[in-house]
């Protein structure tokens, strides 16, 4: 009896923690919509938000996404020469990039960059009480911190994403075009010819999914920062993994929801 | 002067197993300045954010000019008060001016950025600062810089009711007083009812109308500073004199 209770109470105590767990993220997400649709709106913080989030995420997703489509064609060259398909390269490198590597690996990166900032920035802001003197300004913290950063990342995200699939079919261009052999003009016309919107609309909404994703988690995991340096630390630490497994995660079930007949 | 701003009727919060408010009765009469002494981690600050709701009590009730202060609308609830933090709580991104105008340019109180701004230049030219200092970001000033702009913000508005979370730690003596001189000042000239937190004893004797002890999560003594070094109560006498032999048992 001793060793079965021994044996199944950490299992119990981890199921129970992790059920409590999903059960706050699902409250705090339910209440963040609920204030994303109710005034005030802090459209000044948004526009910053959109700016660091957005804009100052371009040259890492950018860098991504480039060498990733340099790679994507070597690797599919290199696979389809051994059935006499190394013409597939520009069409493959094309859906590749925009239905999954650069929405996937986009939202990696952000995830990375920006939840990691938002939960040290805001966990720091909860230990040096920033966020109890918001509400004693008659300000919501989620209002004012987390409603902004949570719509300026489903924003930015699909746009980074955009961005990123035109410069990661670039990156296989041009190692299609130098290293390859490819005629540029013939494999301008195979990626286009083959790509269809649905492939381009169901990653950028996947990267919107993934941005929601990342902002929410660098925010609960900061709200819910514990004290001292170290709680903001593992804070951020959580953010990341957090943010990391479910956009791999919910980027499994969205392709299932979009692809499966 | 004689009806209360301020009551707690057997206040009781919990953290886990530490219970750090065990019935806290107190009352904080309208215009008063109320200073609120105890040994660390007594619940002296949760007490003032219990009153704010930033923490909840288990039990108990606190009413503020009668009304329960859970109930009603919370923004007008909020506008009554203002709050100096101990480490200021000053926001990072935001200029100094714009830390003291935080109220005035958003919500029920805003009004134009230029009015914002001459209203905050006006407030930290009343806590003794230069109006150069409006455009720097917190992390630029000291310490005592800081305190002062942690008052501007608190009083920026106006408030019935005024906080202060030790506002003299960190300071060098002369620094403190000059902060304890304005602390008076203002709520002389405000009217303003204010609660303090502090463990600075020269603090409690320059600001304080009267003075509440906690000890064990209870009110231990209270009563007017005149009454304070004649208690008999070997608890305060303890504290009030820095003696390590006595009632109060220090953690070695």
């Amino acid at each position: 009896m001793n060793i079965a209770h021994a044996f199944l109470s950490p299992i119990g105590r981890s199921t129970l923690g992790l059920l409590a767990s999903i059960g706050r993220i699902a409250i705090f997400v339910i209440t963040t919509i609920s204030h994303i649709v109710r005034p005030p709106f802090y459209l000044k913080e948004f526009g910053q938000q959109l700016l660091t989030i957005g804009y100052f995420s371009l040259p890492v997703v950018g860098l991504t996404t480039f060498f990733t489509g340099g790679a994507l064609a070597l690797q599919i060259y290199a696979g389809g020469s051994r059935f006499n398909a190394e013409s597939v390269v520009p069409s493959i490198v094309a859906i590749g990039m925009v239905r999954e590597l650069g929405p996937v690996l986009g939202g990696l990166m952000v995830a990375g960059r920006v939840s990691a900032s938002i939960a040290a920035e805001l966990g720091t802001m909860k230990v040096t009480e920033q966020i109890d003197a918001l509400v004693t300004l008659s300000t919501h913290p989620m209002k004012y911190l987390t409603v902004p950063r949570v719509v300026a990342a489903t924003i930015a995200m699909p746009i980074l994403a955009g961005i990123g699939d035109v410069i990661g079919i670039f990156g296989g261009f041009l190692v299609g075009t130098t290293s390859l052999g490819f005629n540029p003009a013939a494999y301008v016309t195979n990626t286009v010819d083959f790509l269809e919107s649905w492939d381009v609309t169901s990653g950028l909404i996947k990267a919107a999914v993934f941005g929601f994703i990342v902002a929410v988690m660098g925010c609960y995991h900061g709200m819910n920062s514990g004290r001292g340096a170290q709680g903001v630390g593992k804070a951020t630490t959580n953010a990341v993994v957090s943010a990391s497994v479910l956009i791999l995660a919910s980027n499994f079930l969205l392709t299932q929801l979009f692809f499966t007949q | 002067m004689n009806s209360d701003m301020i009551t707690f009727t057997d206040v009781h919060k919990s953290f886990g197993n530490n219970h750090v408010l065990r019935g806290i009765d107190l009352e904080v009469a309208k215009g008063e300045s109320m200073v609120i002494i105890g040994g660390s981690g007594t619940g002296k600050s949760v007490l003032i954010k219990s009153v704010l709701g930033l923490l909840k009590p288990e039990k108990g009730h606190i009413q503020v000019d009668g009304k329960d202060a859970n109930l009603g609308d919370r923004d007008a609830f909020l506008a009554r008060f203002g709050m100096l933090f101990q480490g200021g709580a000053l926001f990072d991104s935001l200029t100094v001016w714009q830390n003291v105008a935080f109220r005035l340019m958003r919500g029920a109180l805003k009004r134009p950025k230029e009015e914002a701004r001459a209203i905050a230049v006006e407030k930290l030219r009343r806590v003794g600062l230069k109006e150069w200092v409006a455009d720097m970001y917190p992390a630029e000033l000291s310490g005592g810089m800081q305190k002062r702009v942690g008052l501007a913000r608190a009083i920026a508005a106006e408030p019935e009711i005024i906080f202060f979370d030790e506002p003299t730690t960190g300071l060098d003596p002369i620094m403190a007083g000059v902060i304890n001189e304005l602390f008076r000042e203002i709520v002389v000239e405000m009217g303003a009812t204010a609660m303090t937190i502090t463990h600075d004893m020269s603090s409690v004797r320059a600001i304080a109308d009267k003075v509440a002890m906690i000890h064990d999560g209870k009110v231990r003594w209270t009563g007017p500073i005149a009454d304070m070094d004649d208690s008999g109560d070997p608890y305060l006498d303890q504290f009030i004199n820095a003696r390590a032999e006595g009632p109060i048992e220090a953690v070695r």
